[in-house]
């Protein structure tokens, strides 16, 4: 063949190929759009409903976390069991993430596209809802109650779809530092502070009230398993009382580093790093074997929010001690599996406050409408509004002796900023005899 | 230069010239016709993928569009390690880190809201601020063997993350740099509808951009890989004393090597970063440089085709695992942690069964069927 006809052939097949391609395809966009059609609702039908979760169930963030889901679906199992809410089973999917942000989009993906969720339930983490925080909002999913303290979940104007769960760090550092001024007015105080978001918002809040009696504030960042620095400073500094906003392991490390240094503070930790069972594994395996268990965090403060499994006796925790019975997997009903249903158990107030034929629009103003006035296991409620997505409004101060916690203030409740710290209103919500919150009054 | 040991892809693409005379059949017909050139050729098979990504991309479902944009820019930086390991001879433990330049520089120059400079822009200014970075880490490189050289990308790995959580007022921390995801343009829309009449949600738009970078990539490193510069690198790795008498500096030959593949992973973190729409430290751990060198030898060390492969394999397997799990019973956390046993089964049975990579072992099939085709006359001397 001649380099001339081979030329020519090829601008035939050029020409053949833009023939098909033009005859093959649409050419262009018909006059008048057909976007205006309402979409079919997504994830539910007139028997089921389906939500998605990302959890760290693989990888550093998986001890505990990973329990989260699985509280979860033992109560949407018990829901199930007794016939769904309206008539709709819940049908509870959850994916690992392995705490990276960068899977967290993919599994995200693959549950709103492909699984077509109806709603997210309880995704967690701060770096990985982050996200896909804007993904969700612009999808128009309904992301309820994020697993994580954060206060970025808590921006209705910009993020309408997005609504936090547990009390924020910023309120639980106000009333850490309330109890400190009024119970430890002499005390030097020193700050253990994860350096992101988490540590800020507790320091913000802590500071509302100790900003005199604070005499060091040390941050560690997390990956980073030598807190020697940071403790040593503490001492250094005479703190003699250390305030702790700090992720499970590094209440454990912290504490080896202080039985290292023999530095004997009064500590407190968040709510998110003082799991007493948690912490005890941790322990035994960072120190591999010397500490065994979680003696070493005997008189540390917290605070809670929630009942745990120390306290067998909590109505709440016998319902959940049931549910998990009867519906939950291998192990022990933990902490983290009572949170889990704890989220469960509000989306199921979610979902009934919707009404019969809940959209993903109805659910997010049924949430606002009448979220503030749901009732569970949560000390507080919560600051649901049209303009607010904010979580529990409160938490208790409690001391940690010998495995379990007592009380040390009643509950106390709060709003970011300078709003005042007040005791809690109302009595504890008892639970309904079979477990499955009553569906509010119709308005 | 041209030896037996000469890799599967530069065979493949010099066959025609070193089989000698034609041969006759039909595939020689086809042969034939091919442009003569070198990017020619490869120009042509590019065009033909980029037909492939078209069709895929319109026929399959918004998921499976996000799993190969995810694919794409895993693909996009195993190619570019698979040129420097499996060509030049130096391992990398640390494209992860080089993949987060790429979607921080992405982050911060896209703006919050996507204001900032244009995407393409923007992509190849994250490929040039990666590039220099692989300058500085090439020099070192260069001067480091075997375990030294995976030590000290390994540092990079590990530190660079550390440096987002240092200045966390810039770069974000622990929770990460917000990239602005770009919006569809209202030309590609309506091209996209025009062939096929489907609407181009931001998804797919983001599958047919990282494709689209990965094509080029391609076709520029298998051009590379052809030429003099690929001659060049693959004389270093076989025998440095040799390379050097022939009048080749290691040194200068290792750094480009070292700058080409950092190039690539800026853009693949680049890809990532609007992909993901997010660069946060937990997103370029340690696990994904090693995912990398994983996808490059499951794939086959030193073959574009097997750093694809392998980037499909790194995407695509975990999900099916999980799913393969729970249809078999398992609960959610059971079937979770099967993904990542599967992944090592794979990993540990292609090094003991394959240790040529899935590529090695079709050109290895390929290449005794044509064999035994022909007879032992028309047997190749390369």
């Amino acid at each position: 063949m001649t380099r001339r006809s081979r030329r020519s052939a090829l601008a035939a097949a050029a020409v053949a190929a833009a023939v098909v391609l033009s005859a093959c395809g649409a050419g262009g966009r018909p006059d008048g759009g057909s976007g205006t059609d309402a979409a079919p609702a997504v994830g539910i039908t007139d028997t089921s409903v389906k939500i998605g979760a990302h959890f760290p169930l693989t990888g550093v963030a998986a001890p505990g976390y990973s329990e989260i889901p699985t509280g979860a679906k033992a109560y949407f199992d018990f829901v199930n069991a007794a016939g769904g809410i309206n008539g709709r089973t819940i049908d509870y999917v959850f994916r690992d993430d392995a705490y990276n942000p960068t899977q967290t989009s993919q599994v995200v993906n693959e549950l709103v596209l492909q699984d077509q969720v109806f709603a997210l339930l309880g995704g967690l983490g701060t770096p990985t809802h982050s996200a896909v925080l804007d993904y969700l909002n612009s999808e128009g999913v309904p992301d309820l109650f994020v697993s994580s303290g954060s206060l970025l979940w808590d921006q209705p104007a910009k993020n309408p779809q997005t609504f936090g769960w547990q009390p924020d760090y910023e309120i639980e550092g106000k009333i850490v530092g309330q109890y400190v001024a009024q119970n430890f007015p002499q005390a030097k105080v020193g700050l253990f502070l994860q350096d992101d978001d988490f540590g800020r918002d507790g320091e913000l809040g802590a500071r509302r009230f100790l900003d005199k009696q604070i005499v060091a504030a040390e941050r560690y960042t997390p990956g980073n398993t030598d807190v020697a620095p940071q403790i040593a400073a503490l001492q250094a500094a005479g703190a003699d009382l250390v305030i702790g906003f700090n992720v499970p392991s590094y209440t454990a490390l912290s504490q080896l580093q202080s039985l290292r240094l023999n530095y004997k503070p009064q500590w407190i930790y968040s709510n998110v790093g003082s799991d007493p069972g948690l912490v005890g594994s941790l322990l035994a395996r960072f120190s591999e074997g010397a500490v065994t268990d979680a003696g070493l965090l005997d008189g540390v403060i917290t605070t809670e929010y929630l009942p745990g499994v120390d306290a067998p006796d909590d109505p709440w925790v016998q319902l959940f001690q049931r549910v998990w019975d009867e519906h939950g997997g291998d192990g022990e009903l933990t902490n983290y599996r009572i949170y889990g249903m704890s989220q469960a158990y509000t989306f199921v107030q979610a979902l009934q406050a919707a009404g019969a034929d809940p959209t993903r629009e109805s659910i997010v103003a049924a949430v606002e409408r009448s979220g503030a006035q749901f009732q569970g296991p949560w000390v507080a409620p919560f600051r649901y509004s049209a303009d607010r997505h904010a979580g529990v409004s409160g938490v208790e101060v409690a001391r940690i002796t010998g495995g379990t916690t007592e009380s040390l203030t009643p509950v106390l409740v709060t709003d970011n900023g300078d709003a005042p710290i007040t005791e809690a209103t109302g009595e504890p919500a008892a639970p309904p005899a079979n477990g499955i919150p009553a569906a509010p009054p119709a308005g | 230069m041209s030896q037996q040991t000469d890799e599967p892809a530069a065979a493949q693409a010099s066959s025609p010239v070193a089989t000698g005379a034609p041969r006759p059949g039909p595939l020689a017909a086809v042969r034939r016709r091919l442009p003569r050139s070198t990017f020619g050729r490869h120009a042509l098979v590019v065009l033909l993928a980029l037909v492939a990504v078209v069709l895929v991309l319109e026929l399959t479902s918004p998921f499976r569009n996000s799993q190969f944009a995810t694919m794409s820019y895993y693909a996009i930086a195993a190619a570019g390690l698979t040129v420097l390991t499996g060509l030049n001879g130096q391992i990398s433990l640390g494209h992860g880190a080089l993949m987060a330049v790429g979607a921080y520089t992405t982050g911060l120059l896209l703006g919050d809201d996507g204001t900032g400079l244009p995407l393409l822009l923007v992509m190849v200014i994250a490929a040039a601020v990666t590039a220099l970075v692989g300058a500085v880490v090439g020099a070192a490189a260069a001067r480091l063997h075997g375990p030294y050289l995976a030590g000290a990308t390994l540092a990079l790995a590990v530190a660079v993350p550390g440096l987002a959580i240092y200045f966390d007022h810039t770069l974000g921390g622990e929770q990460g740099l917000p990239v602005a995801s770009p919006d569809v343009p209202d030309w590609f829309a309506d091209a996209v509808y025009f062939l096929s009449a489907n609407e181009t949600p931001t998804a797919k738009y983001l599958a047919y951009l990282g494709w689209g970078t990965l094509l080029v990539v391609l076709l520029l490193l298998a051009n590379l890989m052809a030429g003099r510069i690929g001659r060049v690198w693959r004389a270093v790795r076989d025998d440095e004393v040799a390379a050097e008498l022939a009048g080749i500096r290691l040194g200068r030959v290792r750094v480009l090597a070292f700058v080409v593949s950092a190039v690539c992973a800026g853009l693949a973190g680049s890809v990532l970063g609007v992909v993901v729409r997010l660069a946060a430290p937990s997103g370029f751990t340690i696990v994904l440089s090693l995912g990398l060198l994983t996808a490059v030898v499951v794939g086959g060390l030193g073959s574009l085709e097997g750093a694809l492969l392998g980037s499909a394999l790194l995407v695509f397997l975990p999900p099916a695992v999980t799913n393969l799990g729970i249809g078999a019973g398992l609960d959610g956390t059971q079937a979770a942690q099967l993904a990542p046993f599967v992944y090592g089964v794979v990993l540990v049975l292609v090094m003991l069964l394959a240790p040529s990579g899935a590529v090695g072992v079709v050109k290895k099939l390929w290449n005794r069927s044509r064999t035994n085709r022909r007879g032992p006359s028309t047997r190749r001397t390369g």
